[in-house]
């Protein structure tokens, strides 16, 4: 694309996108981190990731005013109005996706003792997958690559297909063994913020898909989170 | 289950704009044109230009200085006529009647398409006259209640009147820059045209006369078929409904006004928007 007459308009464009990066950046590795401290029950590493959210919230913050002053002064138009539009959206998910780890961090404070092996494998292959499709949808972000974002859209639901059978099994130890329940319920609520920040993430390439095409993804996002839908059955006395 | 799977998309499908302006599909075309020429002696202003106008709506025609833009306007009521070396071609038809037909009057044609210019140009009559004048020429007053009464009715379409009942008799020019605009409006529609061209309206104005002209514009499309160009992209895009984008004589692009400043499918258009070098 040519640049602006206005050459000042390019930089403050840029500087939304040099955020964005930013953000993301951080983004990520709050992420892993707060996973690492779930699965290891380091305590130490979750209150640091607890401690460092305020910084995305900061940053969010600044990509908003310098937003609204880029609109209120150049009265951006198509392309350019998108990529102001998509940089405010992408930031308020990636300021969630902030939230959603320093809420797996906190998590990590009340459980005291070591996660089940299985229940700490199938979430640790959730983060994984949900830290990759991030990384992907970022790289898409700065790479204006639309084929990646769409690739990041429709591999969501793999996220979701793990997201189930961690429930099933958690449902499984509470049901066997109540005195497990006060973990199991905090390891279910660590396991539902993995998968909403997947979420989040394909949020994220759709806007990429509308900053570049200017047209709204048709149809469904394929989607297999089934917990909604999965009945609890107590076993019988 | 083979059959929910393969219902899941795979693949982001775009919902596009549509090419065809949706605007077109809701109103009929008041203005058609085919094949629109203008030379000015051997230099060509305008290359073969076929539009269509919709009636009851307001359409913009956007573009840099010297694209043609009100070139195009002026064939529009054969403003071009009055400069010796211009030169229309095509065909231009308004209700599918030709405005280029020898047989067709002139002074007619330019009552039916009424015009207002970038600096107002009020007569140098009284309030009252500037009005009064087209309707005595074209006699659509029988008597003097008549001509009052068309006064009193095209200021108030205007949102001029309540401003000025009191003084119908000092001069029009004694008005400020944004009464004066709205009293050539109120002249215009005084002897009740179909289409109103406006080229650049406002640009002699400031902001709150200014939106009081917009106000007064999206009022006025009820009833007529308007037609403003405008070098001001946010007036175009809050305006009009309809919005043509003209480069070095040529039609770029037309469309929904919406498309137009949102998603526009021509790399010159949106150059042109975004202020972009092209």
């Amino acid at each position: 694309m040519n640049t602006h007459i206005v050459s000042a308009f390019d930089e403050e464009l840029a500087e939304l996108r040099k955020l964005i990066a930013q953000m993301g950046g951080l983004a990520e590795d709050q992420f892993g981190k707060s996973i690492d401290a779930l699965s290891s029950s380091d305590r130490e590493l979750a209150e640091k990731v607890i401690a460092s959210d305020e910084k995305i919230d900061r940053l969010e913050k600044e990509l908003e005013e310098r937003a609204i002053k880029l609109i209120a002064k150049r009265q951006p138009m198509a392309a350019d109005l998108r990529a102001i539009i998509v940089a405010i959206r992408i930031s308020s998910d990636l300021e969630r996706i902030g939230d959603l780890a320093k809420n797996i961090a906190k998590r990590t404070l009340a459980v005291d003792e070591p996660l089940p092996r299985s229940v700490n494998a199938g979430m640790k292959r959730m983060a994984e997958l949900a830290l990759e499709q991030l990384t992907d949808v970022l790289d898409a972000y700065a790479r204006l690559d639309v084929g990646k974002a769409q690739d990041v859209w429709v591999k969501d639901s793999r996220i979701d297909a793990l997201y189930n059978s961690v429930f099933r099994e958690l449902l499984t130890y509470m049901m066997e063994d109540a005195r497990t329940i006060g973990m199991c319920t905090h390891l279910l609520f660590g396991a539902k913020n993995i998968e909403r920040i997947g979420d989040h993430t394909t949020n994220i390439a759709e806007n990429i898909h509308y900053l570049i095409t200017g047209g709204a993804p048709k149809g469904e996002r394929p989607k297999e989170d089934a917990t909604s839908i999965t009945p609890v059955q107590l076993p019988a006395k | 289950m083979d059959a929910a799977v393969a219902e899941k998309p795979t693949r982001f499908e775009t919902v596009m704009t549509p090419a065809e302006p949706v605007i077109m599909k809701e109103r009929k075309p008041k203005i058609v044109t085919e094949g629109v020429t203008v030379h000015y002696g051997d230099k060509q202003a305008i290359y073969p230009l076929d539009i269509e106008i919709p009636d009851r709506a307001v359409s913009a025609f956007i573009g840099p200085s010297g694209c043609g833009k009100s070139t195009f306007l002026r064939c529009i009521n054969r403003m071009n006529d009055t400069i010796p070396t211009a030169r229309v071609g095509g065909r231009i038809t308004i209700d599918g009647e030709d405005i280029y037909d020898p047989a067709l009057d002139v002074v007619q044609l330019r009552a039916r398409v009424g015009m207002v210019f970038q600096k107002p140009n009020p007569f140098p009559k009284s309030i009252f006259d500037n009005i009064a004048y087209g309707p005595r020429i074209h006699g659509l007053a029988r008597n003097k209640t008549d001509l009052e009464e068309i006064v009193e009715n095209s200021l108030k379409r205007a949102g001029l009147f309540e401003e000025v009942k009191d003084r119908l008799q000092s001069p029009g020019t004694g008005l400020s820059g944004g009464q004066q605009q709205r009293l050539c409006i109120a002249r215009a529609i005084a002897v009740n045209p179909d289409v109103i061209l406006m080229d650049e309206p406002c640009s002699a104005l400031d902001p709150i006369a200014t939106a009081r002209i917009e106000e007064l514009i999206d009022e006025l499309r009820e009833n007529y078929c308007i037609i403003i160009v405008t070098h001001s992209m946010q007036q175009a895009a809050r305006v009009s409904q309809l919005t043509a984008f003209f480069h070095l004589g040529t039609l770029v692009e037309v469309g929904d006004t919406e498309a137009i400043f949102t998603n526009p499918q021509e790399r010159r258009t949106q150059d042109y928007i975004m202020g972009r070098f092209g």
